[in-house]
């Protein structure tokens, strides 16, 4: 089928253009002891597009971004970031990471947590300069979190905090931001708002890569996507990777025996 | 310089070089560092003695920071393996190296004069007469190693504030703008072992583990932001030695007890009374809420 991974070149969507593939991940194989967590994924994601990694819990969706991002080791595998190797390319990518990676009640102001993105250009021992303070105000001000940035972080709601980190990985100014599982524990609301500064984000020319649990918002949110669980089970655009086929696949056949989640996903794929 | 100023100034110096790093320790979730430091020290000075068969301040000194420069590493090391959780990586690295150390005092060294309370744990009413003679003038030892150790950590701190920041807050973060995390957790552990070693043989053990730890936890629950908090760590830890230095004059006590009870009370102040995280501040503010949600549910009962 179309959509199943062979190691071609990714399928070309709208204005995907000739750009290399934003991020491309090759071979990937993780275990933890001798439980194969990944295994073998290839995975193209086109540039200037809203892509998805999906899949059922115990897929390996975060441990997918974080191997790509060499935060944990693997045991093979390579990633690519706009054709060149992730390490010669760290200023290219922004990371989110999951919300509860950090300690919210940590001495430090909205304000503080977004200057971070600020940190690696200014390198090593000195000081942020006063130069991208109005950047800085500008990627809170890009998320709606102007009115908060004096705040201390622990009292924003899991919608803020998540507006807040976005906002640091703005303040990057990297074109592609990897995003793991920033709907979860936040309301629908929220996700559809964050769902269209993603979109807007897009259609500003970033590629974006989000490791998501929802297969209900996937088909009408997203450009691309990976379906994944230990391996690569399908990608490509979303219409032809979230089909009945495929999630049965992903999720195992009978969804009903595997319970709502898989359940919901196929009710999805129609 | 008179003997009273001589104490405050060192206890205040040690209150300083500690407490420049003290708040990185308890937001990392690794405050019992600096007990192990304490314990783990033993051996080098034993080694120092058997090997050189010295007691002289500068060796004893050197060699205790080895030591204790094993003992965070080793710590470290045990906790990146993740096989062990943070707080058992510290309880079985220390003890093993005082265990080390206490084996050595007693094959070894026990016909000679290695008397640990003096060795290791310095006394702070003794620091004014322990004198460096420079030209004409003459300054206490403690202040001027003590001084040294506080340049050294507001050098480390100033130059790397941004880097332990991000570490500190998020570590996963950090790596992927590179920004080490155990690069930035080794410096800090060296900085904690080598002011700990330092400022215990001149003040003692007991004074170090209270200024590394008590005035940081007091400020965590005072303070939104880190710069905020070392400034407020360093303010409690200046309290205590003032205010410690009279309460042990007045009652004819420990210098060093009194200065750490001193710290302890800052502490239990700050728990009940911080305006915003404060025991009194959660019990008041969470009377307020049940009184306005129930004000809120007979209004709604009423209506029906």
């Amino acid at each position: 089928m179309s959509a199943h991974q062979d190691g071609g070149p990714p399928t070309a969507g709208r204005g995907a253009g000739d750009r290399a593939p934003a991020l491309e991940i090759r071979r990937m194989t993780v275990s933890y002891g001798a439980r194969p967590v990944l295994w073998d994924v290839d995975a193209s994601f086109p540039a200037g597009r809203l892509s998805a990694i999906v899949g059922p819990n115990g897929a390996g969706k975060s441990t997918l971004l974080k191997a790509a991002l060499g935060l944990i080791p693997a045991d093979a595998g390579q990633t690519l970031v706009e054709g060149r190797p992730v390490g010669a390319a760290r200023d290219r990518v922004a990371y989110v990471p999951q919300r509860d990676a950090v300690d919210w009640d940590f001495p430090i102001t909205v304000r503080e947590v977004v200057e971070m993105g600020r940190y690696a250009p200014t390198g090593w021992f000195r000081r942020v300069p006063r130069r991208d303070a109005a950047l800085v105000d500008d990627c809170l001000e890009r998320v709606g979190m102007g009115d908060f940035r004096g705040r201390q972080i622990g009292q924003l709601s899991g919608g803020q905090r998540q507006r807040v980190f976005i906002a640091r990985a703005l303040a990057q100014q990297a074109p592609l931001l990897l995003m793991d599982e920033p709907f979860s524990g936040v309301d629908a609301r929220t996700e559809a708002s964050i769902l269209e500064l993603l979109a807007a984000l897009r259609d500003e020319g970033r590629s974006i890569v989000v490791v998501h649990h929802d297969l209900g918002t996937v088909r009408g949110a997203f450009d691309h996507a990976l379906l994944l669980n230990v391996r690569a089970v399908a990608e490509g655009p979303v219409a032809e990777v979230v089909t009945r086929e495929t999630l049965a696949r992903a999720y195992g056949a009978g969804a009903d025996a595997v319970g709502r989640d898989a359940g919901e996903a196929l009710s999805w794929a129609g | 310089m008179s003997d009273d100023l001589t104490i405050i100034l060192t206890a205040g110096l040690v209150a300083t070089a500690a407490g420049l790093l003290g708040p990185f320790l308890v937001l990392r979730r690794v405050a019992l560092m600096s007990d192990a430091v304490s314990h783990a020290v033993l051996p080098g000075i034993v080694a120092v003695y058997l090997l050189f068969e010295t007691r002289a301040p500068l060796p004893v000194i050197v060699g205790a920071a080895v030591f204790a420069v094993v003992c965070v590493i080793g710590i470290d090391l045990l906790r990146s393996t993740r096989l062990v959780a943070s707080d058992a990586a510290i309880a079985l690295v220390f003890p093993a190296l005082f265990a080390l150390g206490v084996l050595g005092v007693t094959e070894f060294a026990s016909g000679a004069h290695l008397d640990l309370d003096a060795t290791i744990y310095g006394e702070i009413a003794f620091a004014p007469f322990d004198v460096w003679a420079f030209g004409s003038v003459e300054v206490a030892r403690s202040i001027v190693l003590l001084g040294a150790v506080v340049l050294a950590n507001a050098t480390l701190v100033a130059l790397l504030w941004k880097e332990l920041k991000a570490t500190t807050f998020d570590p996963e973060f950090s790596r992927t703008i590179g920004i080490s995390p155990t690069l930035l957790s080794r410096l800090l552990l060296i900085a904690v072992a080598v002011t700990a070693v330092t400022a215990f043989e001149s003040v003692g053990a007991i004074l170090v583990v209270t200024m590394l730890i008590v005035p940081a936890a007091a400020a965590y629950l005072l303070c939104d932001r880190l710069l905020a908090m070392i400034a407020v760590t360093l303010g409690i830890g200046w309290l205590s030695a003032v205010l410690g230095h009279t309460v042990a004059l007045r009652a004819d006590a420990s210098i060093a007890g009194s200065m750490g009870l001193v710290a302890a009370c800052c502490f239990v102040l700050a728990l009940v009374l911080s305006p915003k995280y404060g025991l009194l501040a959660r019990a008041l503010q969470r009377r307020r809420r049940r009184r306005e949600v129930r004000a809120a549910l007979a209004e709604a009962h009423a209506a029906r």
